[in-house]
């Protein structure tokens, strides 16, 4: 921590550019993360290539055991390198339609991703607007909806697919349901918590303008839960991504990221596993830059000062 | 409700339970209803109870309600014992499930709008009418499911679950510790208590901090589940793999939630902590850290959720020969199906209680926050 913050200009100059501020302190332990699996790879590998050397009954030099842990076929542990040189092969290697290609997976994935999203933002703000105003349903459904999140879905969804196949849908919808199933409740709690973040103060003056339901939600209620709406919908995209790869996992899906990812576990191919990773890691965060891009853009439309 | 709506709908169950006197129960030929006297006893008098709610409306049409209800749904329940009426039911028994229905909505909407004066009246209540809801919703289930005959390697009665998670406690004990006790809690402690302490930490190092939250904020988006096979080859197939996913998927959303909660003390209350010369430590403790309390518990309630999904995903890609997910995978191979309901049962029955106690502990020690001030 001191000796890569020594490395860093002082902190006069760090306030005067803003930039470096900002992005100094990430790649600091961006840095320091690669590094240290660097030597986890090292030490993880290590076993193996000597085990492999002994076998061959092969003189070694430290160096040589070294340079073998960055380059094993089937670590335990792949170094960053190999798992980028696997990324980039698997990304660029092949036309975006070829199934070894990781674009045409990952485009399987997000498809699946997207529709959940959608279906479940739909459901989850609904709920949420159903529950706010009436009484019955907050008693009796939100500790309903609690629990719906204690069953495991991801369980049933062979027994799901097989189901909605006989009632004729097949493909993208199933597991979008999974999807959609598991990234509607965060939405569902942030929603009912934000549309009951107004003060009692707040709803008060509401009632001495004898606002009706409608105007209420309209003038005080929406713009109050905002906030919780995005706050919600970041963690319900990720969520949804998840549910749309270990969708894959148990239904022998034959493309998309998690059956890149079973596939690389049947047959040892750790880089593969690690570069199903990184693509899904690369399609996380674009899909939450894209939210994040619309919360700056409502913000400013909603006169937010930055 | 409005008191008019309240009798008409009373009206209109008592008109449904009548119907089933008069329409036919099935589409095979049966003993009708009248053939059965105690039936016929027990469906008049879910008619009288509904029409008497309906006089006297408010409160005692509750009481009168419920009580039509179960007359009503036992009729149903024992008409379904008869071959001839599941799989095959018709309209009479339909009017009579529909009533049963209509009845006990009324109950649920009439009973959630009471206000009652004492503290345990209205923790009484706010257990019944979800509780309530509930049985409507099964004994649906459980009355579609038998009168359209769904075949069981569909969707099994609940019944039929019940029956198949009573009388096979022994192997749902074990999946249980495999599971839950050895999998979820260990791997949820050993995350969530890593993510406050480096949270902590950050917090006390701005340098640190500003870069962990876009990275943990990163990471927390990952579907890290994904790092499940790798697990699995590091650890083996026994419980330690799923501690290990279960640390690492609930480690990033407390990180990233706590680093939130640490920093959402005011000005204010920082400079009136530096006013009374309180050490980094004492502010910590009587500040930020009861200031961080709503976020801290957010993220033991997303972890709650997470952390069973990750072990049982875990548990996809090798366990040993128990644990709630490989249970699964075998019995849904073998269509026994029940078996798969009662498993399903059982990490529901789990998960609720622990979300449950979360949820206790955070009234507990955030009952100043305005979503609970109401």
């Amino acid at each position: 921590m001191t000796s890569s913050a020594l490395a860093l200009p002082g902190a006069g100059t760090l306030r005067r550019r803003p930039l470096v501020e900002r992005y100094a302190p990430i790649v600091t332990i961006v840095l320091a993360l690669i590094a240290i699996w660097y030597i986890a790879a090292a030490l993880m590998n290590l076993s193996l290539v000597r085990g492999g050397f002994e076998r061959e009954e092969a003189p070694y030099t430290v160096s040589e055991l070294i340079a073998g842990t960055m380059t094993a076929e089937r670590p335990l542990l792949p170094a960053p390198h190999q798992v980028i040189a696997a990324f980039v092969d698997s990304v660029f290697g092949y036309a975006p339609t070829a199934p070894r290609s990781l674009v045409y997976h990952s485009i399987v994935t997000l498809s699946a991703t997207l529709l959940g999203f959608a279906l479940g933002a739909l459901l989850g703000t609904g709920l949420a607007l159903m529950i706010v105003h009436s009484r019955a349903l907050e008693k009796s459904l939100l500790p309903w909806i609690i629990c719906s999140q204690m069953v495991p879905i991801l369980a049933l969804a062979p027994i799901f697919i097989v189901v909605l196949g006989a009632v004729g849908l097949q493909g993208l919808l199933p597991k979008s349901i999974i999807s959609a199933y598991l990234c509607f409740f965060p939405i569902t709690i942030g929603m009912v918590k934000g549309f009951t973040a107004p003060d009692p103060m707040q709803l008060d003056l509401m009632r001495t303008w004898s606002a009706t339901p409608r105007q209420v939600l309209a003038k005080l209620r929406w713009p109050a839960a905002v906030p919780y709406l995005f706050a919600s919908l970041k963690v319900a995209i990720t969520i949804s991504l998840i549910g749309a790869i270990v969708a894959e996992l148990p239904t022998g899906a034959e493309a998309g990221i998690g059956a890149r990812l079973l596939a690389g576990s049947y047959y040892g191919q750790t880089i593969q596993i690690w570069a199903a990773l990184l693509a899904s890691a690369i399609l996380a965060s674009g899909l939450i830059g894209l939210v994040d891009l619309t919360e700056r853009g409502v913000a400013r439309q909603m006169g937010a000062r930055p | 409700m409005n008191p008019r709506r309240l009798q008409l709908g009373f009206i209109v169950a008592a008109a449904g339970m009548l119907c089933a006197l008069v329409l036919p129960l099935s589409s095979e030929a049966v003993a009708t209803l009248s053939a059965r006297p105690i039936l016929v006893a027990l469906t008049l008098a879910a008619a009288l109870l509904f029409a008497a709610a309906a006089w006297t409306g408010g409160s005692r049409a509750i009481a009168l309600g419920v009580l039509g209800v179960l007359c009503g749904a036992a009729t149903t329940l024992v008409l379904l014992r008869d071959p001839g009426i599941g799989g095959s039911a018709a309209a009479g028994f339909w009017a009579m499930v529909l009533a049963v229905w209509l009845g006990a909505g009324l109950c649920v909407v009439e009973l959630a709008s009471q206000r009652p004066r004492g503290d345990g009246a209205r923790r009484a209540l706010n257990l019944a009418v979800p509780l309530l809801f509930g049985a409507v919703v099964f004994y649906l289930w459980e009355v579609l499911v038998r009168g359209f005959g769904v075949p069981p390697v569909l969707m099994p009665s609940p019944s039929a679950a019940a029956i198949r998670f009573a009388s096979s406690l022994p192997i749902l004990g074990q999946d249980f510790v495999q599971t839950f006790v050895r999998g979820v809690l260990i791997g949820y402690v050993i995350g969530c208590g890593a993510g406050l302490l480096v949270a902590i930490v950050a917090q006390r190092f701005s340098f640190l901090g500003r870069g962990l939250l876009p990275l943990g904020n990163f990471f927390s988006a990952l579907p890290l589940v994904g790092v499940a096979p790798i697990m699995v080859m590091w650890f083996g197939f026994d419980w330690p793999s799923k501690a290990a996913v279960v640390a690492l998927v609930t480690f990033f959303p407390m990180l990233v939630n706590a680093l939130a909660g640490l920093s959402a003390s005011g000005h204010m209350e920082r400079d009136l902590m530096r006013s009374y010369g309180a050490d980094h430590r004492q502010t910590l403790m009587k500040l930020d850290l009861p200031a961080a309390l709503p976020f801290i518990f957010n993220a033991l309630k997303i972890n709650a959720t997470l952390a069973l999904i990750g072990a049982i995903v875990a548990e996809f890609f090798g366990t040993p020969t128990q644990g709630i997910g490989f249970r699964i995978s075998t019995e849904a191979g073998r269509m026994a199906i029940d078996m798969v309901w009662a498993e399903i049962a059982l990490a529901a029955i789990a998960g609720m209680a622990f979300y449950g106690l979360v949820a206790l502990a955070e009234r507990a020690t955030t009952f100043w926050h305005p979503s609970y001030r109401t």
